[in-house]
């Protein structure tokens, strides 16, 4: 069985070649990956979030962005790891959206 | 660990579909291509990617593959080539190699 992120060959439609600003959660979600993945703290390195991406599954893979896949990716090894737990990581995301919400 | 394959043999990539993280493009599985650069010793990325250390270390090759072995609708002309980076655990010698 060919995994679903093994595209390679397949027909696929053109490629968006126009360049665009990275938002600002984006370039978080970048730091965070460096922050995890550096010498000091080591926890992630990238052929576990290659993994974590693949094991997305289909729909997540096809519907997330580049930096939505990562941060999704990011999240479930962490939390595999024990570093961060899931009820942390739930009251953490429904503060964030409470404090988005106020702000609208 | 000293490499199996040598630049100029014949190898076929492993027509195996196991789960799991796999390196390995699935364009290439069971296909017959050819050894042009070892690339060293390097640790398993199948084992990397589950956070273990990636020992035993394995040889990587560069396999130069005809477009029209991975292709059988390819329509470009017949000495397209494709060269795929592939670990030594994939790769079995070809039969019949007498070189």
């Amino acid at each position: 069985m060919r995994r679903h992120h093994d595209m390679g060959g397949l027909p696929a439609g053109p490629v968006e070649q126009s360049e665009h600003d990275y938002s600002p959660w984006e370039k978080r979600v970048d730091a965070i990956l460096r922050l995890v993945s550096d010498d000091k703290r080591k926890l992630i390195i990238v052929d576990e979030l290659r993994r974590a991406i693949e094991n997305l599954g289909p729909g997540a893979y096809d519907e997330l962005s580049y930096y939505e896949r990562w941060i999704s990716a990011i999240s479930n090894i962490l939390i595999e790891k024990g570093v961060l737990s899931i009820d942390e990581l739930g009251r953490g995301m429904e503060k964030v959206k409470a404090r988005w919400e106020a702000a609208q | 660990m000293s490499p199996r394959f040598a630049i100029g043999d014949r190898v076929r990539v492993r027509e195996a579909y196991p789960p799991g993280h796999v390196r390995t493009p699935y364009f290439i599985r069971g296909k017959t291509g050819e050894v042009i650069r070892l690339l060293g010793d390097l640790p398993n990325p199948e084992e990397l990617a589950y956070g273990r250390d990636g020992k035993p270390v394995l040889p990587l090759y560069w396999v130069k593959f005809m477009q029209t072995e991975l292709w059988n609708d390819y329509t470009g002309v017949d000495k397209d080539t494709a060269v795929v980076e592939v670990m030594e655990n994939w790769l079995d010698p070809l039969d019949g190699d007498t070189r």
